[in-house]
């Protein structure tokens, strides 16, 4: 099975860091926990337009391990920001971002849509109840990023020609996870769809008020 | 031998996701024959309603919190002045940012996402935006669980809670709060908290035609949204979209009309408890994942329901 990169981590923080390389000059370097499996996804990342990229090999089973893994190379890499995805689409997680700030004593902004960076300081608009809060934090510093953050980019046949040949480092490391998955499950069965005549919809209010006390 | 629970503050009061936190931790203690405590930042008005929800004791810091940093200094403080095995937030954002790094001060496992309570040691999470739960094992003496928004009701028996004072040595602020721009002026409840929530798709044709979405929405109190493809076109503004990549929803309610029901909409709304589908193609995938359904023209149909409702209330 090929993994894709997540949508968030890609869509939104790596085309985010890329822009503001762009814009501030700087490098962009990716990271990934994983076996040799990851290869073409981080070659896709750096076809995108990453400079670098860092795998950490070792097998991904726990939120904790995983940070730690990134806290670990991050600490002697001298990086000023920290972009990574809001959640994963498999686990949905959406914990590692604030573990890694934890782990580096750095401050850590969750559901990011803007950022801009001015000097050592960042400014950023985040997800908050009802709408978004304004956001100042000094790098260096963590982000997890959502929708609005940046766009998608498809990588262009030069991007693909030159991440053949972008340096991809391969670090070994030693961690043990804090938490096991025993067993998936399929959630319960939905039952069939109760169809209303579409001539009769307050039978469907009645429905939603007495059957399933829904209003 | 007691669970601590994280509470989170709006508007100077406890949020609904935080009173979820406390009942999930209130349920759980008294499940092992322990205690729970909750621990809370800044002004705190329903201290009444958090103590009902079954929490023995309320650990109050006087000032509000909101830097993610500092909070889980204050929390993990907490969590060691009452000997708390777990420690229980919500899964929201706030959540998301603080309860990971008391799992990393605490040195504990952290499970995310959690929909029921643990048992021996292994605790049932969503996986795949709720098309699979996954049983995780937490291998540590101390673990942290974030619990999944409406997936644990707020209980209000409780006998109420003794409120202490309490505080830490929290350092400093990293996380600036600079002001908040709010997404609506008219006063919905925002979507991830909404429990009845009315949305539309292309099939409404034009962003003309949302009054009578925005209709029915009034007359149930409920919260409107939208597919991506209409908030990609602009025909609604961007922080309506219900889906992978938008927000994800679980409210009791969710009423979806001339909305095909796409893999990508359904991860972000498939957990609601009752999914209502309107839709003129009686092959529209939605319908599979829907409780009701009625095959017609949301033209006529909304305007209908609407009618129903307010016969209902008069």
């Amino acid at each position: 099975m090929q993994y894709i990169v997540n949508p968030y981590d890609e869509w939104y923080a790596l085309v985010r860091a890329i822009e503001l390389k762009e814009k501030n000059g700087g490098t962009v370097t990716t990271i990934t926990v994983g076996d040799a499996g990851c290869d073409p996804i981080i070659r896709k990342a750096l076809a995108i337009g990453a400079d670098d990229a860092v795998r950490i090999d070792a097998l991904p089973t726990d939120a904790m391990q995983v940070a730690q893994l990134i806290a670990e190379h991050a600490r002697s890499g001298g990086y000023d920001i920290i972009l990574c995805g809001k959640e994963t689409i498999d686990h949905n997680g959406a914990v590692v971002p604030a573990m890694v700030a934890e782990m580096l004593d750095c401050g850590f902004i969750s559901n990011a849509t803007q950022l801009d960076v001015d000097g050592g300081q960042a400014t950023l608009k985040r997800e908050a109840a009802g709408g978004e809060e304004i956001m100042e934090v000094q790098c260096p510093f963590v982000l997890s990023a959502a929708k609005g953050m940046a766009e998608q980019r498809i990588p262009n046949m030069r991007g693909i020609m030159s991440a053949r040949t972008k340096p991809l480092t391969v670090e070994s490391a030693e961690s043990t996870p804090s938490t096991t998955i025993s067993q998936f499950t399929l959630p319960p069965e939905k039952g069939a769809c109760k169809m209303i005549d579409a001539e009769r919809p307050e039978e469907l209010i009645r429905l939603l008020r007495e059957e399933a006390k829904a209003i | 031998m007691s669970v601590l629970a994280i509470i989170s503050t709006k508007n100077g009061a406890a949020t609904k996701a935080g009173l979820e936190a406390a009942s999930y931790a209130a349920a759980w203690a008294r499940a092992q024959g322990s205690e729970a405590i909750a621990i809370a930042a800044g002004p705190l008005s329903n201290a009444e309603a958090l103590g009902a929800t079954g929490v023995a004791r309320i650990l109050h810091h006087a000032e509000e919190v909101t830097d993610s940093g500092q909070w889980a200094k204050l929390a993990t403080a907490a969590s060691e002045s009452v000997g708390a095995i777990s420690v229980v937030a919500s899964h929201d954002p706030f959540g998301r940012a603080v309860a990971p790094r008391v799992a990393v001060r605490l040195t504990a496992g952290l499970v995310a996402g959690v929909t029921e309570l643990p048992e021996n040691g292994t605790v049932r999470k969503n996986v795949f935006s709720g098309k699979a739960m996954a049983d995780v094992d937490v291998s540590t003496s101390k673990s942290v669980y974030t619990i999944t928004p409406n997936a644990f009701g707020i209980t209000s028996d409780g006998s109420g809670a003794t409120t202490e004072v309490f505080s830490a040595e929290l350092g400093v602020a990293k996380e600036v709060v600079k002001g908040f721009e709010a997404a609506s002026a008219d006063g919905q409840v925002p979507l991830p908290e909404a429990e009845l929530v009315v949305s539309a798709g292309r099939g409404l044709k034009g962003p003309e035609n949302w009054g009578i979405v925005e209709e029915l929405a009034q007359s149930l109190g409920a919260t409107t949204a939208c597919s991506r493809p209409v908030s990609d076109i602009g025909w609604r503004p961007h922080h309506e979209h219900v889906g992978q990549t938008g927000i994800t929803i679980r409210p009791n309610l969710y009423i979806a009309a001339g909305i095909s029901g796409a893999i990508q909409h359904l991860a972000g709304v498939n957990q609601s408890k009752v999914i209502v589908v309107v839709n003129t193609d009686p092959e529209a995938p939605f319908f599979k994942a829907a409780d009701y359904g009625i095959v017609g023209d949301a033209f006529e149909v909304l305007p209908k329901l609407t009618a129903a409702i307010k016969a209902l209330d008069s």
